[in-house]
């Protein structure tokens, strides 16, 4: 049933998920799951509710760790590494395979500490240097303009649109190298939609993407690859533009069309 | 339109059913207080709070007592809440999905309800008996005891409602779990943990029974804490039942000062938790 990709050869493959099966308890939620996300390019996943994109995203920072009874069989490499592999170091994983949420989360503390707080965990800097770096990452992540006078007040007194963009403020400070977004614009605006959209592009050139969306024209928009599942299969993975032009499968078909999902 | 008019009658009644027992219940509450105010504010004078428990025919305060019920309480809140914090925390963090957790709040249950009588026993037991006297430390001991469960449920209840994104994003940093708990999880849940810990101070600094069998009296200033100990309620105890007008007096105004302690405790943790909570 899995289409694999037909690509260009030229882009570097950042993660490649290999025959991947995940388990909620007994029931399997993904069937067999192989795809390679690209080097600072985006991928979008795609695919009606329950079809298992979140929990493939939740596998690539094994955030699913945090819960009992959920496992995964099967081989996801970063940079040829496993990180399935029940020794690797999570937080060392985490801190390389960034998240940003459906629902904005940030801390419960001033903007800046939202944002050193990450940065102090890894690295010892100067407060002039950690400055430096609060302000790259709110640059970043286009939000610089807007709080720069109230860097000490909550980060829970912003906007919604700009609470997300706090996150991922958050999550680019400590430079990682993928981005995963799950949902990021579903609770927001269209036009802080817009901006968060703009951002991923801009992010596009230095980190590695991966994004799960319900809107189709969002993940037409801002993704360089798609892969679209259903029931817990993929279905299809491609180039986005072909995929949404020309797609192979009658499934895939039917659902960019709207006929179902 | 009967129907319409059944509908009204019975809302009457029901309406009518709820404003008298509300009535009823406040009426014994602001009886209570008010015989409380009327008859401790008589006894209130500075002697209260700078002379010792007289003995019968003289003048005398309340000093002493307030004293040991200031110091029982403070060591048994500082015994108790780090304690019962520790065990909310692993509840809600560490163990959330394991069966040892499920077996200690349901113990911890049992204890929240459990009569203080039988703590204050519990510790005469295993204190009182093998010292062979009773003690100011027996006596916070049982406080702390007391301390402990509540604490427990508070702490557990208010981590577990720190939202889980929350919990998920600071792991996507990278961060481990005691960082997650300090930095982020006790800030967003400390207006309920102060909360928590507030009331248990208010519960703890009325209990007459569990330091009748503990810390028992004292007539005498005294801060030796292996000795006994002299205490607001067992003072009030004492002091009320007696045949003497002027101690009667003086259990009057004890009461007064423990009431308005406990009230004052109870309106803060309710100014506390209606602010600064986490959405």
């Amino acid at each position: 049933m899995t289409a694999m990709p037909v690509v260009e050869a030229a882009i570097p493959t950042k993660v490649s998920v290999r025959d991947l099966d995940f388990f909620y308890g007994q029931s399997r939620a993904l069937k067999s799951i192989s795809l390679p996300l690209y080097t600072h390019r985006v991928t979008a996943f795609i695919g009606p509710s329950g079809c298992g994109k979140s929990t493939l995203l939740r596998i690539l920072n094994r955030m699913y760790d945090l819960y009992p009874r959920q496992r995964a069989e099967g081989e996801v490499l970063l940079d040829g590494e496993n990180i399935l592999d029940p020794g690797i170091d999570l937080n060392l994983l985490r801190s390389r395979v960034g998240m940003v949420f459906q629902k904005p989360t940030p801390f419960p503390m001033s903007i800046y500490d939202n944002i050193a707080f990450g940065i102090r965990l890894y690295e010892k800097l100067s407060r002039s240097e950690l400055d430096g770096r609060v302000e790259a990452a709110l640059r970043g992540a286009a939000l610089w303009d807007e709080v720069r006078d109230k860097l000490n007040s909550s980060g829970l007194g912003l906007s919604g649109g700009q609470q997300q963009r706090l996150c991922i403020a958050r999550t680019v400070a400590i430079q990682p190298e993928v981005i995963l977004f799950d949902e990021p614009c579903s609770a927001l605006d269209p036009i802080s939609t817009a901006k968060i959209e703009e951002l991923i592009d801009e992010l596009s050139e230095r980190y590695t993407i991966a994004i799960v969306t319900h809107n189709m024209q969002q993940a037409a928009r801002v993704s360089d690859f798609t892969a679209f599942m259903y029931l817990g299969d993929l279905v299809e993975f491609g180039e986005t533009n072909n995929l949404f032009t020309a797609p192979h499968n009658k499934k895939t078909q039917d659902y960019i069309t709207g006929r179902f999902g | 339109m009967s129907l319409y008019s059944s509908r009204r009658r019975t809302n009457v009644i029901a309406t009518t059913l709820c404003w008298t027992g509300t009535i009823f219940g406040l009426s014994w509450l602001v009886l209570i207080l008010g015989a409380l105010i009327y008859e401790g504010a008589r006894g209130l004078s500075l002697a209260v709070f700078t002379e010792m428990t007289p003995p019968p025919g003289s003048t005398g305060g309340l000093l002493n007592a307030i004293a040991g019920s200031l110091v029982m309480t403070v060591i048994g809140v500082l015994l108790g809440t780090p304690l019962g914090m520790l065990a909310g925390t692993y509840m809600a963090e560490y163990g959330r999905y394991s069966k040892l957790t499920m077996i200690v709040r349901f113990i911890n249950d049992i204890l929240l309800s459990a009569p203080s009588i039988v703590v204050g026993l519990f510790v005469y037991t295993v204190v009182v008996a093998r010292v062979g006297h009773f003690s100011g430390i027996a006596g916070a001991l049982a406080l702390a005891v007391l301390v402990v469960p509540v604490v427990v449920r508070t702490t557990e209840d208010m981590l577990l409602l720190v939202p889980s994104p929350l919990r998920e994003a600071a792991a996507a940093l990278g961060l481990p779990r005691s960082h997650m708990l300090m930095r982020v999880a006790y800030r967003a849940a400390k207006s309920g943990i102060v909360t928590g810990v507030l009331l248990a101070i208010a519960r703890v600094s009325g209990e007459t029974a569990p330091l009748l069998f503990t810390s028992l009296n004292n007539q005498f200033w005294s801060t030796d804490l292996n000795a006994p100990v002299s205490s607001l309620p067992v003072v009030i105890f004492q002091f009320a039942l007696s045949p003497y007008k002027d101690w009667q007096q003086l259990a009057w105004t004890g009461a007064l000062l423990v009431t308005v302690a406990v009230l004052l405790l109870s309106i803060t943790a309710r100014a506390l938790s209606s602010q600064g909570k986490y959405k």
